[in-house]
């Protein structure tokens, strides 16, 4: 199959099934703060938003240092996870799903946050006034009316851990079929004599699904744009 | 004297349909209604930027009043005395609001259903047909909002605030988004649905002539 190795096939299979859990698992939460965050004014906002946007900005390898520190086993977080639900996060492919989701969340929250807020208020004003309650007005008018915000922004992560490579590698390693991901099996490639080929073979690969993600993206995004004036 | 007159008993004459009595803050301004009224339609007139509206949204519980009470045929809405304020989606108010607000992601059809639901649906006072007949909107159905006329726009919010099935209708200066010539088209609409549908209204303008064509008693704001 175009010459992929094994374990070339393996590490795209991995970074999918990486990039897909971290923005599943991630996206209800991104929800739910980028909600919160359009919603509500309350003094400290700002630094939450401060907070929140740091692992954009913060070197990778720290935020993977925080998280081995953290989630180990036997991190404050990583112990307790473990020995009560029995998930570990160190040197499994949960834990790059974890390194991706937390470096993706910033983006995913802000676009959220960003199409939430151009939803009319005046329109859940009405949908209460029909007797519908905070629930039913967020299920069937601020979600529907923020969707392609919100799929932009799952997009948006989903292409980000993708490319996550530094938080990852520091927190959970670099083990071929269990940890290596597209990124971190480039940066092998790059160690061993005669690994160009593989190295274009996954850069293709990496670039294709990248441009997809963010293609997808931008057109949901324009698309919202004509639907938040009517 | 006013609140006095509530706290009269049963036999001192019917229950007025509306007791508003309250006080509004919104920033520097203070708005404040005191109506008791046994008629069933009633009209609040007044100036633009006179609060007409932020009442109304007190009435329906989109705003907050810092004292006072609401009573709409009995029911009590919101009374801060006795720490009484039912939520906005529970008081089964039908608003029509001055700019339609009609569901941009819905059809006509699934704006008008959007309030029948639960208990309602079952047993519909006011069903989908005989409204949609009521106001002449069966062409529209399956049309999507955007393309609509301001009157078109009216008449389906106007069915969709009967369809949850209120106890209550206010009406927010309906018509002042269109011409003339629509404001005459529609207002017979209006009419019908005081006539037909038989609900307290509360029905705002800055027209007078509007006014006297759908309200039994007229009360100033502002």
């Amino acid at each position: 199959m175009l010459g992929f190795s094994t374990q070339e096939l393996t590490a795209i299979a991995l970074s999918l099934k990486v990039a897909s859990v971290a923005t599943l698992c991630s996206l209800p939460f991104g929800i739910a703060l980028g909600w919160w965050l359009a919603r509500k004014r309350l003094p400290g906002m700002l630094l939450l938003d401060t907070v929140l946007m740091l692992p954009l900005v913060l070197p990778p390898v720290v935020t993977g240092y925080a998280l081995l520190v953290l989630f180990g086993t036997r991190g404050a977080i990583g112990a307790f996870l473990h020995d009560t639900l029995g998930i570990t996060f160190a040197f499994r492919w949960t834990g790059a799903a974890l390194a991706s989701a937390i470096m993706g969340f910033p983006l995913m929250v802000r676009a959220i946050r960003l199409s939430i807020e151009a939803v009319d208020r005046r329109l859940e004003q009405a949908a209460s006034t029909l007797g519908a309650n905070h629930w039913r007005v967020f299920l069937s008018v601020t979600l529907p009316l923020a969707w392609p915000g919100v799929v932009a922004g799952a997009v948006l992560a989903f292409a980000k851990a993708l490319g996550e490579f530094g938080a990852t590698i520091t927190f959970v390693s670099n083990i071929p079929g269990e940890t290596q991901t597209i990124s971190s099996a480039i940066y092998t490639l790059m160690q061993v004599p005669g690994g160009e080929s593989g190295i274009w073979r996954l850069t293709l690969v990496a670039v294709a699904i990248s441009f997809c993600a963010v293609f997808v993206s931008e057109w949901l995004v324009q698309r919202q744009h004509p639907r938040s004036h009517a | 004297m006013k609140a006095r007159a509530a706290d009269m008993p049963l036999d001192a004459g019917a229950t007025p349909t509306w007791l508003l009595d309250f006080e509004l803050r919104r920033g520097a301004f203070l708005r404040s209604i005191h109506v008791r009224s046994t008629q069933r339609v009633i009209a609040l007139v007044g100036a633009s930027g006179a609060g007409k509206t932020s009442l109304l949204y007190a009435i329906a519980g989109l705003l907050r009043p810092q004292r006072g009470r609401i009573e709409v045929g009995g029911h009590c809405l919101f009374d801060a005395a006795r720490g009484i304020d039912v939520p906005a989606h529970r008081r089964r108010i039908g608003f029509v609001f001055q700019d339609a607000r009609l569901f941009p992601h819905l059809d006509v059809r699934h704006n008008l259903l959007y309030g029948l639901r639960g208990d309602a649906r079952d047993a519909p006072r006011f069903g989908l047909d005989a409204i949609v007949d009521l106001l002449g909107i069966a062409p529209l159905l399956p049309r999507a909002t955007a393309g609509l006329s301001g009157g078109e726009l009216q008449r389906v919010a106007l069915g969709r605030a009967l369809l949850s099935q209120p106890r209550i209708l206010l009406l927010d200066e309906p018509l002042s988004m269109l011409d003339m010539d629509r404001r005459d088209e529609l207002l017979p609409y209006l009419q019908r649905v005081r006539d037909e549908v038989a609900l307290p209204m509360i029905y705002v303008s800055h027209y007078p002539d509007e006014v006297r064509r759908i309200a039994d008693e007229t009360h100033p704001v502002g």
